[in-house]
């Protein structure tokens, strides 16, 4: 399956290799280098190359190139998704994924590659027992190894390897235990100027946090399970009991994971906690364009909107914006062409407003394209699809945990368009 | 070279900046500019006494390795310290010996006895990890022994050293293929493993070993569909994968009979499914499955296997690992019937907010589908819709899937949106739209104009690839038709005025000479301005200025005679030598002089031979034929070790080969619910079997009552628990307190009536103890007294053994052979896949179900004889909705006698049946002898003539006769139908007005979940469940057993608690007494 795996930063520099098969020459990369120089952004990099004998698949993550070489016919998906986990694995042992942690522990990290996978096919890809196997570097940690020279490889056998739920560790103790969930919700859509919802639809996801002693067995339940549509799990989640009960039962992982992703039933409509008016205006002559932008809140449930932020891509003949904002501060780069007003929180009763003109650049034509929103935000307190959890329940194990759910509202990709749309 | 060097550059440059590695030793600053130096120092480190030296040198040498260096020289001092005490130093030197054994393969023997020893340490974690390192050592000496040691493991105890050892398995292969033979015995072995450890990585080695012994499968097919959603999900991608091709040498092609139903149903189902789309679909296999089809005219039954996959593998689509999600999606695609592919479109779309990685991946797969299945991504058409954020590559396919999905009603929809696409400032990706709208009107005839019309107008763009791109579409466009479009060409002749982009003047020039004799008047004026402009022209231009005026003069020599002349002469004189010779070349063809050859009479034929119009297609047409989700269908070219997709079989091979060994089979089965025993009871069980069997009535109600009990603790703790969460912050917390009073409330209701209900038997025999010692009374008081003395000896030991002669009987039942014939056993595995084809029911409570089946809350009893009347011989007889074997047009009524006197009953027999006209009686054999204490279960057949009317008949015994009724409830009266979706609606259809009884209801409070109306249903009538797409509706059907008559039940629900109960059958009687009964069974 995966032969080797070369990580390339943007440089073009491979600082690291590693082989599972037999050693594959890095000169294979240069293949890849061709197919990056072609496509110009790093996102425009096909993740499948074919070489004359390898097909290289790819993935681009924290300005880095995870680049795997494959000989023979395995599911493209199945390299991708193991080389994001991987990704994933140095984040949440590192902090970060980026090319200095990863040279500055790159011990660790072969030691990781090593496990991760056995002859190119995944072995151990669950963080506990990862975990168990290698620990993760700590700084007290890696002063002790200096001075008394002790290892980071863990002494005790890894156990959890062995069991039928390999993403728990045994022995996992606590003296506070506590299970703590994240309900995030991120609202994808687009508006049109006139501030009808083209396409509007909700994402949301469970992160949780749990460090609960033993081997706990939790059930979450919510108030309007109805208004999934679609939902994914962790692995730990017993399926049948979401077909029939409708309830998340489930032995956790320790410590943070994603329990689940939804998404919300397109037939609900979905809330729109914004709204924008705006007014960007190019003139035929003169060479100047006006902007005139206000941002209030609107179907916000009772709840603040916080971290407002508008973020638009002007066309490339603006040079400079000379704007004024009644809250917060703007910025405009003139060589990424990018405005950004960082609103902050939005208030009833004075609503923020940019306004100003724009100098283009003398003798261009008009541009043809009015440029969109980009608009971000967050609601605290508040999931916006109303989703609800009830309650959660610990089985097996007999201390009381502490619990907690804490409700996130964010804006996904969530786009206000400058042209009146058709629909 | 160069890169290590510029490496080292860097690596200079950084290595300030801190690498804690180095950090550790004061002396590496200056030795790393020597190589020889440093491994001096390194050699000396490793061979120090010290594991603190020893480890910092390994992790140096490992730092070496990762960025690419030679460390090879090192290899002597490395490798003896294979077997240091310490775990790290270990570690490190494995990794360093599988990286280079392969480069040293005579000093790398020295460490194999280490891994030797290894293979024999009495912890499995040890073995396991020797195993690894060994068999990952690149060195031809020592194949036999990795051959042995991986026999050895193979056998091993521990399922992870077996894992091992199917993990090695392809390392030895690919090392010595030789091996082959011997490996696929191993392999062999270990596909009949029965962890779920094992199954994912040994199909790993079958796939990478002996992909083409699909024989090796047969038996364990059933095991890994049962196994699958507890392997791990890198396991799960691989099983699925192959048994994709599995059922495609096994299985029959689902939809056969589709194309037969394609006008009815399939168009009702999809409304959008237009005509090219049919086209598609009748490819060459599947007219020949067709015509194979109608001869046989043989209804298509979906193998009890293939509805196990397709059953088992479908909640995978909601995993988080989206190769798991794509490997169950291509499942479907390539074996699911067309009416439940529909399914896998959610899970994809999903996909879709996944890395741009994932996203290119899923969208190139779905691009293929939308070809052959537009109507199930119809409904998300929306996701595809394209955001200026998207990169490139990605946009691109998401409008190739926008194009696969246009169809006449959502085509304006498209269109606009198509029209935001063509203001990006994504040059490529605006040609590319463009593209794709020529398709779509390519594809429908209806828009062909408008988005002519749209194109022509895209022509005064400023930008000068939208132009060129737009008159090259339009161009193809024109070729299909260019007798309706003459006034296009007009138009575009008039825009030579002011398009200035010479790619555009030139397919412009071109289509005008092409088409020149549709617009005879404009044609010659256009090449006069031309001839004006020419010196000024790009060279394209000029060229096809040329082209122009040769077909005019081959059309029109009269107008366009001297303007020729002037053009050829002034090409003549150009700078450029192409156009020089083409200006030579074209009036040697064209005017007839003296010289001129023999081709200048065909000069016509060759300028103005009909082109053939462009086909606009699909770049992803076809691409079905690899299987989707692999490497080969992303590149559309077979890569190495690319296993074909085989065609389905014309007819299925043998399904028993699947079947293992009767003397295996019932421990196979038993052992699944026995492990599943086993590891309830320990916290490790497998995931999800627990609820596996849930859905059967019975199963339910014992793991119910089992959670619930479990709870009962669970939940006073976490009440007490949420006190304190109360106190903490939550705002919530109150109103959830008292929800979760409600909760726990209902709870405590539920648990009490799963108490009720759960244990029957004890109370039903307590309740008979009574009765018995009234029944004793009684008699005391009027029978003979020797009775009463012996009565009064066993009564204490009789009263106590009564609940487990009861169970006992039960086993007894299962162990001998029942004396009637009707009783034999039914194929005991025909049976139980029989009902699998039953979405409600399970796997593991059919096999429970012996022939006879055991009384449990799922089978209602009725009385036949009260022991009192019966004066100690209880007869009590239930529907068992098996199949009456010896005549199908009966319905088959278990009678358990129970002989609750202190005598032998002898001959139990029926006599004088008093039947109404038609009915008839299919006795049970006469039971000789039923001792004391006893019961026995037999079958009978009665055929009821499709009424509720009773069937009165006596039971006699030798001493007395009793006079019997048995009256059937509607929902016995009927065996389950098995129908795909539209076969459903096709015969809903044909059941309409007088046939068709429709009831509105307000359903229960706990008869909301469509789980629970199944089961409701399905408990009242026997009947089975209809595949279906919505979820808000479930369907149902049945034969009647007597006529056969089909009965179709189907309960919509409305938002709330409404619902629609409608009734198709033949017999209205049946059908009004059917809406009455499960009106209530649903409304209670």
């Amino acid at each position: 399956m995966i032969h080797s795996l070369f990580l390339i930063n943007n440089a073009g520099d491979i600082f690291l290799e590693k082989h599972w098969k037999s050693v594959i020459s890095r000169s294979v990369c240069d293949y890849f280098f061709e197919a990056q120089d072609k496509a110009g952004e790093p996102d425009n990099v096909s993740p499948v190359i074919r070489t004359p004998h390898h097909y290289l698949i790819n993935i681009y993550r924290e300005k880095i190139f995870f680049v795997s070489v494959i000989q023979t016919e395995v599911p493209p998906l199945f390299v991708i998704e193991f080389l994001h986990r991987v990704a994933e694995m140095f984040q949440d042992y590192f902090g970060e994924c980026s090319e200095v942690a990863i040279k500055d522990n790159v011990v660790i990290v072969y030691e990781l590659l090593e496990e991760m996978l056995d002859n190119g096919f995944p072995l151990a890809t669950e963080s506990n027992i990862l975990k168990e196997l290698i620990k993760p570097p700590t700084i007290l940690r890696s002063m002790v190894n200096t001075i008394t020279g002790s290892s980071n490889v863990g002494e005790t056998l890894p156990t959890g390897q062995l069991s039928t739920i390999p993403w728990r560790r045994a022995g996992v103790k606590y003296t506070n235990n506590e299970a703590y969930f994240d309900v995030v919700e991120e609202i994808d859509a687009i508006l049109d100027k006139s501030g009808t919802t083209v396409f509007a639809e909700i994402q949301g996801v469970i992160d949780a946090c749990v460090k609960l002693s033993g081997m706990p067995d939790l059930t979450l339940s919510f108030m309007n399970p109805r208004l999934l549509d679609d939902v994914s799990f962790h692995p730990c989640v017993r399926f049948k009991r979401w077909e029939s009960e409708r309830v998340l039962s489930f032995i956790p992982p320790d410590g943070n994971f994603r329990l689940m992703s939804y998404h919300v039933n397109a037939q609900n409509l979905v809330a729109i906690p914004v709204y924008v008016r705006q007014n960007i205006n190019f003139f035929e002559t003169g060479s100047s364009g006006r902007v005139d932008i206000t941002v209030g809140p609107k179907q916000t449930m009772g709840k603040t909107v916080e971290n407002v932020i508008v973020t638009i891509h002007m066309p490339k003949v603006v040079l400079s914006a000379n704007l004024t904002a009644t809250q917060g501060t703007y910025t405009y780069d003139p060589v990424t062409k990018i405005l950004v007003w960082d609103i902050g929180k939005l208030n009833q009763q004075k609503l923020p407003n940019l306004k100003g003109s724009l100098s283009l650049q003398s003798g261009a034509p008009k541009p043809e394209e009015n440029p969109s929103l980009n608009i971000d935000l967050k609601i605290q307190q508040l999931a916006i699809s109303g989703l609800k959890v009830n309650r959660l329940d610990m089985y097996v194990e007999k201390y009381k945990p502490f619990k907690g759910v804490k409700y996130v509202t964010k804006a996904g990709k969530f786009q206000v368009l400058t042209v009146p749309s058709h629909v | 070279m160069s890169t290590s060097s510029a490496f080292n550059d860097e690596k200079g440059g950084s290595s300030s900046a801190g690498e804690p590695e180095y950090g550790h030793d004061p002396a590496s600053g200056g030795i790393f500019s020597s190589d020889y130096k440093r491994h001096d120092d390194l050699k000396e480190m490793l061979d120090s006494n010290k594991d603190s030296l020893k480890l910092e040198a390994m992790k140096r040498i490992v730092a070496m390795i990762a960025r690419g260096k030679n460390a090879s020289d090192l290899f002597p001092a490395v490798v003896k310290n294979v077997a240091c005490k310490n775990i790290e130093v270990k570690k490190l030197v494995y990794v360093y010996l599988v990286r280079y054994a392969e480069e040293q393969q005579d000093l790398a023997l020295l460490s194999i006895s280490t891994f030797q020893r290894g293979l024999k340490d009495p912890n499995q974690l040890i073995r396991a990890s020797a195993l690894r390192v060994l068999s990952s050592i690149r060195v031809t000496i020592i194949v036999p022994i990795m051959m042995l040691a991986i026999k050895e493991a193979a056998s091993d105890m521990s399922p992870y050293v077996r894992k091992t050892a199917a993990h090695a398995i392809p390392k030895l292969y690919s090392l010595d293929p030789e091996q082959k033979d011997q490996l696929i015995e191993v392999i062999e072995k270990l596909l009949a493993d029965k962890t779920t450890l094992v199954a994912g990585s040994v199909v790993m080695a079958f796939e990478e070993v002996c992909p083409e012994r699909i024989d090796l499968i047969h038996k364990n097919y059933r095991k890994l569909c049962n196994l699958l959603i507890d392997v791990e999900e890198w396991g799960q991608v691989v099983i699925i994968n192959m048994l994709t091709r599995y059922a495609r040498t096994q299985f029959l092609n689902p939809n056969i009979n589709e194309s037969l139903l394609e006008e009815g149903g399939e168009k009702a189902f999809y409304g959008s499914d237009d005509d090219d789309d049919d086209d598609d679909d009748d490819d060459d296999e599947e007219k020949k499955a067709e015509a194979a089809a109608l001869a046989k005219r043989k209804p298509y039954v979906m193998d009890p296997d293939h509805r196990l996959l397709l059953r088992n593998t479908k909640p995978l689509l909601q995993s988080r690992n989206a190769a798991v999600v794509m490997a169950v999606a291509q499942l479907y695609f390539h074996l699911a019937p067309k009416a439940e592919v529909g399914v896998i479109a959610k899970a994809l779309v999903r996909l879709m907010r996944s890395h741009s990685e994932v996203q290119y991946v899923v969208l190139q797969n779905v691009a293929t589908m939308t070809i052959k299945r537009r109507g199930m991504f119809e409904p998300y058409l929306k996701s595809f819709y394209i955001r200026s954020t998207d990169p490139t590559q990605i946009k691109i396919l998401k409008l190739e899937v926008l194009t696969n999905l246009a169809n006449e009603t959502n085509i304006s929809t498209i269109l606009r949106e198509f029209q935001t696409y063509i203001k990006s400032m994504d040059k490529d990706f605006v040609a590319a739209t463009i593209q794709a709208i020529g398709r779509c009107a390519t594809n429908i005839g209806e828009v062909r104009d408008t988005c002519l019309n749209g194109l022509v107008q895209l022509l005064s763009n400023r930008d000068e690839l939208v132009v060129a791109e737009s008159v090259v579409v339009i161009k193809k466009l024109l070729q299909m038709q260019p007798e309706q479009h003459s006034d296009i060409i007009k138009h575009m002749a008039k825009l030579t005025d002011n398009i200035q982009v010479p790619m555009a003047r030139a397919s412009i020039l071109w289509l005008i000479g092409e088409y020149c004799e549709h617009v005879p008047k404009i044609a010659p004026d256009v090449l006069r301005k031309m001839a004006k402009t020419f010196t000024n022209e790009e060279d394209i231009v000029k060229l096809q200025i040329i082209n122009l005026a040769a077909k005019l003069y081959l059309t029109n020599s009269k107008q366009t005679k001297l303007l020729t002349q002037y053009v050829l002469n002034l090409a003549k004189y150009d700078q450029n030598y192409d156009i020089r010779d083409r200006a030579r070349f074209i009036r040697q063809l064209i005017v007839p002089t003296d010289k001129s050859g023999a081709l200048s009479k065909y000069a016509k034929k060759l300028f103005l031979a009909l082109k053939p119009a462009p086909v606009l297609e699909s770049p992803f047409k076809d691409r079905d034929h690899f299987q989707l989700g692999s490497l080969s269908h992303l590149l559309n070219a077979k890569a190495g070790g690319y296993q074909e997709l085989p065609d389905w079989p014309e007819s299925a091979p043998d399904p028993s080969v699947r079947n293992v060994e009767v003397k295996d089979s019932v421990p196979e089965w038993t052992k699944c619910t026995s492990r599943k025993e086993r590891k309830e009871k320990k916290v490790e069980k497998p995931f999800y079997s627990d609820s596996e069997g849930e859905s059967g009535p019975t199963e339910s109600a014992d793991s119910e009552s089992d959670s619930g009990s479990g709870s009962q603790s669970g939940s006073e703790e976490s009440g007490s628990g949420s006190e304190s969460e109360e106190s903490e912050e939550e705002s919530e917390s109150e109103e959830e307190e008292e929800e979760e009073e409600d909760e726990e409330e209902e709870r405590a209701k539920k648990k009490k009536k799963v108490d009720k209900s759960k244990p029957k038997k004890p109370e039903s025999a307590e309740r008979s103890k009574r009765i018995r010692k009234g029944g004793k009374d009684r008699r005391s008081g009027t029978e003979s007294e020797s009775e009463d003395e012996s009565e009064s000896e066993s009564s204490e030991s009789e009263s106590e053994s009564e609940e487990e002669s009861e169970s006992d009987t039960d086993i007894k039942k299962k162990k001998k052979p029942t004396p009637s014939p009707q009783v034999t056993p039914v194929n005991s595995f025909l049976s139980n896949s029989l009902v699998t084809d039953l979405e409600g029911l399970s796997l593991t409570d059919t096999v429970l179900a012996p022939t006879t089946i055991a009384p449990s809350s799922s089978v209602r009893l009725y009385e036949l004889l009260h022991r009192i009347t019966g004066e100690g011989l209880a007869v009590e007889y239930c529907f068992s909705r098996q199949p009456f074997s010896p005549d199908p047009h009966m319905v088959a009524v278990q009678i358990q006698f129970t002989n609750n006197t202190t005598s032998e009953a002898k001959s139990l027999h029926i006599e004088e049946p008093k039947l109404q006209s038609g009915m008839r009686i299919k006795e049970f054999p006469e039971i000789e002898v039923l001792p004391a204490g006893e019961s026995v279960n037999v079958v009978m057949g009665i055929d009821f003539c499709d009424s509720t009317q009773a069937a009165n008949f006596q039971l006699c015994t030798h001493i007395r006769k009793f006079f019997v009724s048995i009256q059937p409830p509607v929902g016995e009266l009927m065996t389950p139908a098995f129908l795909t979706e539209n076969e459903f609606k096709k015969e809903q259809g044909q059941l309409m007005g007088m046939n068709e009884i429709s009831e509105k209801l307000t359903l229960g409070e706990k008869c909301q979940s469509e789980h629970v109306i199944v089961e409701r249903v399905t408990s009242t009538a026997n009947l089975s469940r209809v595949p279906c797409g919505s979820d808000k509706e479930s369907r149902f059907a049945g034969k009647t057993v007597s006529s056969g008559s089909l009965v179709l039940v189907t309960v919509t629900r409305k938002d709330g608690a409404g619902a629609l109960l409608t009734v198709n059958c033949e017999k209205m009687v049946i059908g009004t007494m059917l809406v009455k009964d499960i009106l209530q069974a649903l409304t209670q």
